[in-house]
């Protein structure tokens, strides 16, 4: 095969059994890679009402047909599994140099199973695999995992590994691969952890080749062009990193602040990208065949809050910035590099600090709570904190480790709790950008802005300017990103080449790689059967159109201040018509014609009882 | 005039467009080891370096290897290998004191840069300058202009 390997590592950890078997070309067309095919060996082998930190539940981690290719920015891998955080479907997606590492190894693929009996790590050479004892590796940090892998094995191997987070079955650990980034969300490192796996390191000089080597290689000039050429993707991000959204998020009173009490942040220039490059920058970092370089080296001297690392990306800023009242930006980065280096997903880590702080400044948790730690908005050392118990598993840290849903309502107000599916809301307020909350609501994994990155039309004009405050369009502009999200995470570029390209030139890329024709129109049909099997999996699961919803704050409490005072999300209104523009019935399920139009009668069949 | 590869490490965010670009090059295919310059990254300190052949004035590949394949072009100055003259016995390997040449098992012969024959693809695929492809005699002219800018920073105040 080009593009594809064609081969899939499967791995037993219950029996310490490994197997090699061939890739199913007519799936790997159907389902591109990376999110798609893992989708798919999910849903075909896992019952998807399976308690996620089960033996029974799967890890799979997964290439696409670019990965490793000189696709621009096209390096990157999915790790997908039932969620322990959500209880649904996870597809958590990561660059750094490890997905292109498994595939120069000989693998598109590697599925997990069972669980170990003591803790095991993964050991992949040019093909050959076997499992090693990782008692000593228990405990250690994701840098100090690292360095003691490669001692074990070769010093250049790639290796994605869980902290201590992963390990103890924190609900939001998540996966870091070359020490620095992360397969984040959805709490897939506790996924890692209850199989008592503590890493997969890989290594291999293996070939990735084209169908098609002119084609490809003129395509990718053209996209590199297009990318480059590119106020966002080609000057922006290299510039200022992801956290130059700071500023613009907030001039627009959609940056949520304080628990998504407010979406507007009078100080939060000081944690924008800008204060980042005079402040902390070392210099920006890129992860395989990356021509954008979002990356950031960065380095804290403040001795309360010092060290090295990469980050914050604005999403982290955020969480622990506006989210938590925190204007102080050694704080924030010294937040961040406790998550990388025990294994957390910034996102929800920041947002469940918010939403304890909003429980104590209630009075719905006391200092006897929280062992004595002051958690008012804008103590910035009260998160730091907050945020070091959590990853070391001490004190106040382990209710928190259960993420801002279970801790609310365990205090009796989930109502507080800025989830969907049980998954906190990213750093863009639905009441300020209308498209953006239907897309938190429906988003497969639960809510999350990778899935339908609407910002690019609603907040930054691009491709086309869209009026962020109108409803009209939106469930049509929201269904054609989550499908394009779905194709391109499959082929394994990153979502930030959408910053100068789209389904055009992924659907060239990927037919020169492969030799596999996709027009246009086949690519986003992909990415369309993705998001339904995705879909048909949460209903297995037992999730319904009950879970497609937003919290109450976001529908009912008006924005206080800022550009977009006043506004509530209308999601309700827009619900029904994505429904119906899905192809799915008012309960939310896909209809038999709308399945048997993608291919997926079959998957239709087993999930019975569903319509 | 000759021209060189520059390379600014600091500039190098560690993203392997190079090397893919000329395992593409040279081999038609994503290969790392086959590519003729390699990048080193510190993952703690987030640097990266690339490295290759320097195409040295006193080359020590040149005087060990016996069949005369490695060779100094006399019009470009580059340090040039004939892999038709080339007898495999790796002596260039052993000599090269940067390991720019090395043995390729998998294509049975020695790789070394030979800039693409005027146009480096790891100068054209760097996204960020890191290495750039410039006249001989003002190889160090944007490194020199950026600390003289220092210079004029701190007597300017």
């Amino acid at each position: 095969m080009h593009g594809w390997i064609g081969t899939i590592l499967r791995v037993n950890l219950t029996t310490g059994s490994v197997s090699r078997e061939p890739l199913d070309p007519a799936m790997a067309k159907a389902y591109i890679g990376a999110r798609g095919l893992g989708t798919k060996v999910l849903f075909d082998e896992v019952d998807a009402r399976v308690d996620p930190l089960a033996p029974e539940n799967k890890l799979i981690f997964v290439s696409g047909p670019l990965t490793g290719t000189y696709a621009p920015s096209g390096g990157r891998y999915e790790v997908v599994t039932k969620g322990a955080l959500t209880g649904a479907i996870a597809a958590a997606n990561s660059g750094g140099t490890w997905g292109p590492a498994l595939k120069y190894a000989g693998y598109d693929l590697v599925i997990l199973e069972g669980k170990a009996a003591h803790p095991v790590y993964l050991w992949i050479k040019d093909g050959a695999a076997e499992l090693r004892n990782a008692t000593h590796l228990w405990g250690k940090t994701v840098p100090d995992t690292t360095d003691a892998v490669r001692a074990e094995t070769d010093e250049d191997a790639k290796v994605a590994c869980i902290g201590p987070a992963g390990e103890h079955q924190v609900l939001f650990a998540c996966i870091m691969n070359d020490m620095h980034r992360s397969a984040g969300r959805s709490g897939v490192g506790a996924v890692m952890g209850s199989k008592n796996l503590k890493a997969i390191a890989v290594v291999g000089g293996g070939t990735v080749t084209c169908a098609d080597t002119d084609a490809f290689a003129s395509a990718v000039m053209q996209v590199r062009e297009k990318i480059l050429a590119h106020p966002v993707g080609g000057t922006g991000l290299r510039l200022y990193g992801t956290d130059v959204l700071v500023n613009i998020l907030n001039q627009i009173g959609g940056h949520p602040t304080r628990n998504f009490q407010d979406g507007y942040f009078p100080t939060a220039d000081k944690i924008g990208g800008e204060s980042l490059s005079a402040k902390v920058l070392q210099r920006p970092k890129g992860c395989f065949a990356c021509i954008i370089s979002c990356g950031r080296v960065t380095k804290v001297s403040h001795p309360k809050y010092a060290g090295e690392g990469e980050g914050p990306e604005y999403e982290t800023a955020w969480g622990f910035g506006s989210d938590c009242g925190v204007d102080d930006l050694d704080a924030v980065t010294k937040a961040n590099y406790y998550c990388n280096e025990y294994g957390l997903d910034t996102i929800t880590m920041g947002a469940t600090v918010a939403c304890a702080m909003e429980l104590y400044e209630r009075g719905l948790i006391t200092p006897k709570d929280t062992g004595g730690l002051a958690l008012e908005f804008g103590n910035a050392e009260a998160m730091v904190e907050a945020t070091r118990l959590t990853a070391q598993g001490d004190g106040f840290g382990q209710k928190l480790a259960l993420g801002s849903y279970r801790l609310a309502a365990a205090y009796g107000h989930p109502e507080l709790s800025m989830t969907v599916k049980k998954q906190e809301m990213p750093a863009y307020d639905p009441r300020a950008i209308q498209g953006i909350g239907l897309n938190y609501a429906t988003a497969n994994c639960g809510a999350a802005h990778v899935r339908g990155y609407t910002i690019s039309p609603e907040v930054l004009g691009t491709p086309i300017k869209v009026n962020k405050d109108a409803i009209e369009g939106k469930p049509e502009l929201v269904i054609q990103f989550q499908n394009l999200t779905a194709a391109l995470d499959a082929s394994g570029a990153c979502l930030f080449t959408t910053f100068g390209i789209g389904a055009d030139e992924l659907a060239a890329l990927l037919s020169a790689a492969t030799g596999v024709e996709y027009s246009t129109a086949d690519f986003l049909k992909c990415g369309d059967r993705i998001w339904n099997l995705e879909r048909l999996f949460n209903l297995k699961a037992g999730l319904n159109a009950k879970d497609d919803s937003l919290p109450p704050r976001i529908l009912e409490e008006p924005l206080k201040s800022g550009a977009s005072k006043g506004s509530v999300s209308r999601f309700p209104e827009m619900l029904p018509t994505y429904y119906q523009l899905r192809g799915w019935d008012a309960a939310g399920v896909p209809t038999p014609a709308k399945l048997q139009a993608l291919g997926l009668v079959a998957e239709r069949a087993v999930s019975g009882s569903l319509a | 005039m000759g021209k060189m590869l520059m390379i600014q490490a600091d500039k190098c965010t560690g993203c392997h467009n190079c090397a893919l670009a000329c395992s593409m090059t040279h081999e038609q295919s994503f290969r790392l080891p086959a590519a003729r310059l390699h990048v080193y990254t510190w993952e703690r300190e987030g640097f990266s370096v690339p490295m290759m052949c320097q195409h040295c004035s006193d080359a020590p590949c040149i005087p060990v290897c016996t069949p005369h394949a490695m060779t100094r072009d006399p019009v470009t100055g580059w340090v040039t290998l004939d892999q038709a003259k080339c007898i495999g016995c790796k002596m260039c390997v052993l000599a090269c004191p940067f390991g720019n040449a090395a043995w390729d098992a998998v294509s049975n012969k020695i790789l070394k840069c030979d800039y693409c024959g005027g146009d480096p693809a790891c100068a054209t695929f760097c996204p960020t300058h890191a290495i750039e492809w410039v006249d001989d005699v003002v190889a160090t002219r944007a490194r020199k202009r950026a600390f003289a800018a220092k210079f004029k920073m701190a007597f300017a105040e």
